[in-house]
């Protein structure tokens, strides 16, 4: 077969979504954030919604979420997605509003907006990408960075007695009554893609159905902030981040999952 | 018959916005300006026009959750009180940036730090010489009646969109507290009439739309904020806003702004009264500033007395104004002290006729 033969509509197994840009992505190869934002505009693309979907990007690395989703977005100032997404949503509220967003913008800068708009149970979905480190600004610590864990502001590794304890604020959010949905997952592999994806239609469902706040992690790699080939910090990812980060449902219709 | 009302200037503001057709409120209790939120819970604006109001977890959500919703094209306000302001600074910035429109509201309290809940007017700096960080400008109107509370929030609406840039309406204590009369005027539609092309309501029929006030490109953040500076210059060409008050005849000029102004007309009064021709200048922009009014009145005048409740902040651009042609002295209370007509005469005798 020539590669003519095989470039027919009846063999098509997989298409970029147009709700991605052709802009060319900023990250490091590698880095699992093009692959979180390629599957949330999947879902997008795929229910029918962007005319009525409107993003909240954060300060980190996905500050340019905007150059690559093809939806109407607003740039947060740093930590203050939720309050923004809170903001439009009010204003509009049968539009479909989401929060992409890193660890440190959720868990450690925009940690009282990130409670307040779940415990208000604002009716959006938060896409929490967790690297573990500050991607962006050189890989500083994060406050999800990991107990022993090198980072350039932990360079003998993070000292939890001096540091701080890693913060797992997704289960702690879960508590929150006015959270209808929260999951953690991946984006390493095929299959973690394919969960993962699951995910992000259901979230957008609950919105939908004005049930509340969802709230998916997606526990991912920095292989450039943690200093490592991409393949081996997906490798670190699964031995390190996974045992402390649990993959799978925390919170489904309400009610937390018990284990 | 117009409809009239004995209100508090906190009020005035609120009923104001409502009637302005705001679309949103957000924003956090702090004295001296909680009735602002108080009142619009109380008259349940969401069910009178469709308001939406929102008590939000600090100032510094309530000027996010503001963001959100001005980069949707909405008529949005929030209140504060001075250290709620130096909260919101940063989402300030952000706003003026991303070229949002919006009316804050600063009831000034005594400072620095938590200080006094008594009024001052100690945040002129900080509004008009740019509390945040870049280089922007807060287009700022200062009331001096419980009228222009209630007036200003119509008027800073519509300057917010025709800029599209965030609007200040600084108060004090004074003017947030006190009860006057207020005519009431029609509501308006709720839904603005603006151009909304720019903002993010979904992408329909049209590329999507961005609002961000980041550029990583140094040559294009540099036109960006080109493009700001002409518009900040349009504003200076055209919304500056003054009273004048006997300043045809007078030999000395009192320059104050909201309460300050008021008290300083008594002043004037009894300057009159003794035979001393005073003239009052009631800056009602604070940026843009009436350079050009008071450089004007400073060639007749033989001197200016600033009254502030400050350690004197207004009188540097009095004094730019009026290019040190003749002597310009500052006279104020801080930490929630007000001055007196009487101690605003004396200062007048002390410090300019007399010295
Ligand atoms: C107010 C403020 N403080 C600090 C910064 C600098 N800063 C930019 S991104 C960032 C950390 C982002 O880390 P994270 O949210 O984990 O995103 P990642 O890059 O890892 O995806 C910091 C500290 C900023 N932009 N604004
Ligand atoms: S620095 Fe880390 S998070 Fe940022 S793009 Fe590179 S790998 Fe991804
Ligand atoms: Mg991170």
């Amino acid at each position: 077969m020539d590669i003519k033969e095989i470039i027919k509509p009846e063999n098509l197994v997989y298409k970029k979504t147009g709700l991605m840009t052709d802009n060319p992505l900023s990250y490091c190869p590698g880095c699992g954030h093009g692959t979180a934002h390629r599957l949330l505009m999947e879902v997008v693309d795929e229910l029918g919604i962007v005319e009525d979907t409107i993003g909240v990007a954060p300060v980190g690395c996905s500050v340019l979420a905007y150059d690559f989703m093809n939806v109407d977005m607003q740039g947060a100032a740093h930590g203050r997605a939720p309050a923004v997404a809170t903001g439009i949503k009010r204003c509009w509220p049968d539009k479909y509003v989401f929060t992409y967003q890193g660890d440190g913008d959720l868990a450690a800068i925009g940690t009282a907006e990130t409670i307040h708009a779940c415990n208000r149970g604002e009716n959006i979905t938060i896409i929490f990408i967790n690297n573990g480190i500050y991607g962006m600004t050189g890989g500083q610590m994060a406050p999800t960075t990991l107990p022993g864990m090198r980072t350039t502001t932990s360079p003998y590794g993070r000292e939890v007695e001096m540091m701080g304890n890693p913060l797992k604020i997704t289960e702690l959010i879960a508590q929150l009554p006015g959270v209808h949905y929260v999951t953690r997952h991946a984006v390493h592999t095929p299959r973690a893609v394919r969960k993962t994806k699951k995910a992000i239609f259901k979230a957008f469902e609950v919105q939908k159905e004005k049930k509340g706040l969802s709230f998916i992690e997606i526990v991912s790699n920095c292989n450039s902030g943690w200093k490592m080939e991409p393949v081996a910090s997906n490798i670190w990812m699964e031995d390190n981040m996974f045992p402390f980060y649990e993959l799978g449902d925390i919170k489904i219709d309400g009610q937390l999952v018990t284990k | 018959m117009k409809e009239l009302r004995l209100m508090k200037g906190n009020e005035a503001i609120a009923e104001g916005a409502i009637r302005a057709g705001a679309d949103a409120y957000f924003g956090y209790p702090i004295t001296p300006q909680s009735e602002v939120m108080e009142y619009l819970m109380m008259e349940k604006p969401h069910e009178r026009t469709g308001m939406v109001i929102l008590q939000a977890e600090s100032e510094v959500a309530s000027i996010n959750m503001l963001y959100g919703a001005a980069g949707t094209g909405k008529r949005v306000m929030t209140s504060s009180s001075s250290p709620g302001i130096s909260l919101m600074q940063e989402g300030i910035s952000y706003m003026a940036g991303a070229e949002l429109p919006c009316v804050l509201v600063n009831v000034v309290r005594g400072g620095p730090g938590l200080g006094t809940i008594q009024p001052s007017q100690s945040d002129y700096f900080q509004t008009t010489k740019g509390g945040g960080h870049g280089d922007y400008r807060l287009l700022t109107l200062a009331p001096a009646y419980v009228q222009e509370m209630y007036d200003f929030a119509a008027l800073g609406f519509e300057l917010a969109f025709k800029y599209r840039t965030p609007v200040m309406i600084q108060a004090d204590g004074l003017i947030g507290q006190m009860m006057e009369k207020v005519e009431i005027g029609d509501q308006a539609a709720r839904f603005t009439e603006f151009d909304q092309s720019w903002a993010t309501t979904g992408k329909k029929g049209r590329e999507r739309n961005i609002i961000t006030s980041l550029d990583l490109d140094p040559a294009r953040q540099e036109q960006h904020n080109i493009h700001l500076q002409a518009k900040y210059a349009d504003i200076v060409k055209a919304e500056v806003r003054f009273e004048e008050i006997q300043t045809e005849d007078a030999e000395y000029l009192f320059v104050a702004y909201g309460s300050s102004a008021r008290i300083s007309q008594k002043a004037m009064q009894l300057a009159r009264a003794k035979g001393i021709k005073v003239g009052l200048f009631r800056p009602i922009t604070l940026w843009p500033f009436p350079t050009e009014q008071i450089d004007a009145i400073s060639k007749r005048v033989k001197g200016i007395l600033t009254v502030e409740q400050s350690a004197g902040q207004m009188i540097e651009d009095v004094k730019l104004a009026s290019q040190c042609r003749v002597q310009v002295e500052h006279f104020g209370r801080m930490g929630g002290m007000v001055p007196s007509p009487e101690e605003v005469l004396e200062a007048l005798e002390q410090k300019l006729i007399g010295g």
